[in-house]
C-alpha cells in the first residue's frame, strides 16, 4: 500500500504514467519543506507578497447582534488574490520552480484557485493553463477574464457536469500528456499522495496564525472554529494547529445545496459513502453502483462530490464535525455580514458565517468562536443579485 | 496457467476493445461474439465510468452512451455471461477502481469467476496500490493486468515481478484515443519488460490501422485496439457489427502477417 494515509483513506490511486512524477513530487516536497532557504523564500512570499499575517478581526457587531458567544473572523479573504488560495499556489509554484519545471496547470471551481495559480505564476515566470467546467466560467465570467489578465489560458471543460470534478479530470489528463515539464497544482487538500498533505501544510499558516492571535488577544484558545469545506482546504488549514487541543471543537460547514435530502446536494459527508477517485480512497457522492454523483452547490467552490482525505479521517474518528448549509442559508449569511460587518465574504466562507448564525445564539457570551472567511465576495456579487431576481448586466 | 497468457501462444495477439452498453448491452453482445468470431484473441470489455480519467474524448463519449442507456455493474455481468454461452475467447474488463470497489471486490471477483470473466484492467490502480485488489482478483483466478507507460522506467522491474495475463505497455503519455506518434524507445520498453519476466507483452493506447496493430505486434506480443473500434460502433450504432467484425478481422489479418 502507498504511503500518505489518514487510517484507511488517503493513497496514490493515479496512472503508472504519474506515478514517477508524484513519487518525485513527494521526495521534492520532503526534502524543501526542511530547507532553510526555501522556507525562508515561502515566509517572504507570504509576508511581502500574500501581505500575511491575516487579520483576526473582532465582529463586535455581529457578537452583539446574536447575543451569545464572541465572533472572530480570520480575515483570509484580505490576502492577494482575495482568498486562502495563494498560500498553497506560493508554496506549490516555489516547489514546481525549484524541480525545474517550466509550466504548471490547475483545476478551478469558483476560479479562486485558478486566479491564485494564474497570478503566481506571473511572478514566478512560469507558463500557466487553467481547467475550468463550462458551466464555472460563466458563473464566474470575471475570474475567468482575470485569469487571462494573469497570462493564463484558460480551458473551458465540457465534459460532465461542467464543474470542478470535470475540471479536475481534464487537468489530470493534461498532466499524462505532459508530465516531465509541468506541476499540476491541486487546489485543494485532494488527489493522490503528497498533495493531502503538501496543500494541508502550506494552508496550515491559517491556524498557526489564529491560535498566536488569539492567545495574544484574548490568552486563551477559541472554543471552536468554523470553516467552509469543499474539498476542504481552508477547513484543514485553519484546524490544523488546533487538533491537539481537544477543547477547541472544529466545524467543516458543507454546501447542502438544496437540501440534503435532495440530489442537488455537495454536502459529501452528510450524503457519501467509501469510494475511491481523484487519487484518493475518501468519501463521495455517488450512486450504488459506484458512479460519481452530479452534485450541486450555488457556490462553485464547494460543488465537488468528494472530500479530502484527512477530512474523512477527522470525521471518523470524532474529532471534528461536519454540518450542512442549504444555498438559502448561505445566501442569507452572504447578505447579513456585508450588512452587519461590512465584509462582503465569499459565498463558500459565507457557508462557515451562515452556522455561526445558528451557533454563537445558543453559546454563552464568555464563549469564542472563530470563523474563517477563506475569501470576499466580489466575485459571487452579480451571481446573488441574479439570485435574488436582479440582473445586473446586460447579456 | 492463466487463459489470458495461453492466448498468446498461436503467434502475436490482437485485443480489441468494446465499451459495455454502448449503445446497448444486446450490440455489445452480439459485437464480442462477433469480434471473436473474426479473431480476436482477448477481448476487453469496458465497465463504463462517469469519470474516465484515462480516457480521451472517443471513450469518454462512449462510457457517457453505455450510461445514459441504463448501463450498471450487474447487467453487463448478465450480457458476459450470455456471451459466455457462444465464445470461448478470454475476456476481460476495464474499468476504474471506483465501480469495483462499490461493488466489493469479493462480489466483484466471484461474479468475474462466475461469469467467466478472465482478467481485470484498473488504469488508476499503480503498483503500490494493488494488492488490495489483486490479492481477491487471485482468490477468484482471475488476472490482474499490470500497466507500465513510457514514465516507468525504474519501476518496469518491481511492475513486471508481480505481472499476470499479459503486461499492458502504455504506448505513449496521455490518455486513449487515436494519434500517429508513439514514444520513441517502445522496443526499448519491451526489451527492458522482457529482461524481468517471461509474461507476454501487448502494446495499447492510441493504435488505429491494421498497419500500425502489425508495427506493434512486431515488436512486442500483440497489440490493443480501443477507440478506433470505439468510433465504429459511434457511427453505425446498433449496425456496428458488421463493420467491426470487418476490421477486426483486417487487424488479426495484418498482425498474423
Amino acid at each position: 500500500m502507498a504511503e500518505g494515509r489518514f487510517g484507511e483513506f488517503g493513497g496514490q490511486y493515479v496512472p503508472e504514467t504519474l506515478m514517477n512524477a508524484v513519487n518525485e513530487l513527494n521526495e521534492a516536497y520532503n526534502h524543501y519543506k526542511n530547507d532553510p532557504e526555501f522556507i525562508k523564500e515561502l515566509d517572504d512570499l507570504y509576508k511581502n507578497y500574500a501581505g500575511r499575517p491575516s487579520g483576526l478581526y473582532y465582529a463586535e457587531n455581529m457578537t452583539k447582534d446574536l447575543g451569545g458567544a464572541k465572533i472572530y473572523l480570520k480575515r483570509e479573504d484580505l490576502n492577494h488574490t482575495g482568498a486562502h488560495k495563494i498560500n498553497n499556489c506560493l508554496g506549490q509554484c516555489l516547489l514546481a520552480k525549484k524541480m525545474g519545471k517550466k509550466r504548471v496547470i490547475a483545476e478551478t471551481g469558483a476560479g479562486q484557485h485558478g486566479v491564485a495559480t494564474a497570478t503566481v505564476a506571473a511572478l514566478m515566470g512560469l507558463e500557466c493553463e487553467v481547467y475550468m467546467g463550462k458551466l464555472d466560467t460563466e458563473r464566474q465570467a470575471l475570474n475567468c477574464y482575470r485569469m487571462e489578465l494573469l497570462g493564463a489560458k484558460v480551458h473551458p471543460v465540457t465534459s460532465g457536469t461542467q464543474t470542478l470534478k470535470d475540471a479536475v479530470n481534464e487537468a489530470l489528463r493534461e498532466w499524462t500528456r505532459r508530465v516531465s515539464d509541468t506541476h499540476y497544482v491541486i487546489g485543494s487538500v485532494m488527489g493522490p499522495h503528497p498533495f493531502p498533505t503538501m496543500v494541508r501544510d502550506f494552508q496550515a499558516i491559517i491556524s498557526r496564525e489564529t491560535k498566536q492571535q488569539m492567545l495574544e488577544l484574548e490568552g486563551r484558545l477559541p472554543d471552536a472554529v468554523l470553516a467552509c469545506v469543499g474539498g476542504g482546504s481552508n477547513a484543514i488549514g485553519s484546524f490544523y494547529d488546533f487538533i491537539p487541543d481537544k477543547s477547541v471543537r472544529l466545524i467543516g460547514c458543507e454546501a447542502a445545496g438544496r437540501g440534503v435530502d435532495t440530489k442537488e446536494t455537495a454536502a459529501t459527508i452528510a450524503t457519501g459513502t467509501m469510494g475511491i477517485f481523484h487519487g484518493m480512497k475518501s468519501l463521495f457522492c455517488q450512486d450504488e453502483y459506484g458512479q460519481i454523483a452530479p452534485v450541486y452547490s450555488i457556490s462553485a467552490g464547494l460543488d465537488y462530490p468528494g472530500i479530502g482525505p484527512e477530512h474523512a479521517e477527522l470525521f471518523k474518528e470524532g474529532r471534528a464535525e461536519y454540518v450542512s448549509i442549504t444555498d438559502d442559508e448561505a445566501v442569507d449569511a452572504f447578505e447579513y455580514l456585508s450588512r452587519t460587518e461590512g465584509i462582503i465574504p465569499a459565498i463558500e466562507s459565507s457557508h462557515a458565517v451562515a452556522y455561526a448564525l445558528k451557533l454563537a445564539p445558543t453559546l454563552d457570551k464568555d464563549k469564542i468562536i472563530v470563523i474563517t472567511i477563506s475569501g470576499r465576495g466580489d466575485k459571487d456579487v452579480a451571481a446573488m443579485a441574479r439570485y435574488r431576481g436582479r440582473e445586473l448586466f446586460d447579456n | 496457467m492463466s487463459r489470458i497468457r495461453d492466448a498468446f501462444k498461436n503467434g502475436k495477439a490482437f485485443i480489441p476493445f468494446v465499451t459495455g452498453g454502448d449503445p446497448d448491452l444486446e450490440t455489445t453482445e452480439k459485437l464480442v461474439i462477433a469480434m471473436a468470431k473474426a479473431g480476436a484473441d482477448v477481448i476487453e470489455i469496458g465497465l463504463a465510468f462517469s469519470d474516465p480519467v484515462a480516457e480521451g474524448l472517443v471513450i469518454q463519449a462512449a462510457s457517457k452512451r453505455a450510461l445514459d442507456a441504463g448501463t450498471t455493474t450487474d447487467k453487463l455481468f448478465d450480457s458476459i455471461k450470455n456471451i459466455r454461452k457462444e465464445v470461448d475467447t478470454p475476456l476481460i474488463i476495464m474499468t476504474y477502481i471506483n465501480p469495483v470497489y462499490a461493488y466489493g471486490f469479493e462480489k466483484f471477483f466471484t461474479k468475474c469467476k462466475e461469469v467467466g470473466v478472465d482478467g481485470i484492467i484498473v488504469p488508476d490502480i499503480p503498483y503500490e496500490e494493488k494488492h488490495e485488489v489483486s490479492d481477491v482478483c487471485e482468490k477468484y483466478g482471475v488476472d490482474f493486468i499490470s500497466m507500465v507507460a513510457p514514465t516507468s522506467n525504474d519501476r518496469i522491474k518491481t511492475i513486471c515481478s508481480e505481472a499476470t495475463g499479459f503486461i499492458y505497455c502504455v504506448s505513449s503519455l496521455g490518455v486513449t484515443g487515436v494519434r500517429s506518434e508513439f514514444t520513441a524507445n517502445l522496443s526499448g520498453m519491451v526489451e527492458t519488460i522482457r529482461s524481468v519476466t517471461d509474461v507476454p507483452v501487448a502494446i495499447g493506447f492510441g493504435i488505429s490501422s491494421p498497419e500500425q496493430a502489425k508495427e506493434m505486434a512486431t515488436i512486442s506480443d500483440g497489440a490493443i485496439i480501443g477507440s478506433a473500434i470505439v468510433k465504429i460502433v459511434e457511427k453505425y450504432g446498433r449496425d456496428a457489427v458488421e463493420p467491426v467484425a470487418e476490421f477486426v478481422k483486417s487487424v488479426k489479418e495484418a498482425v498474423r502477417s
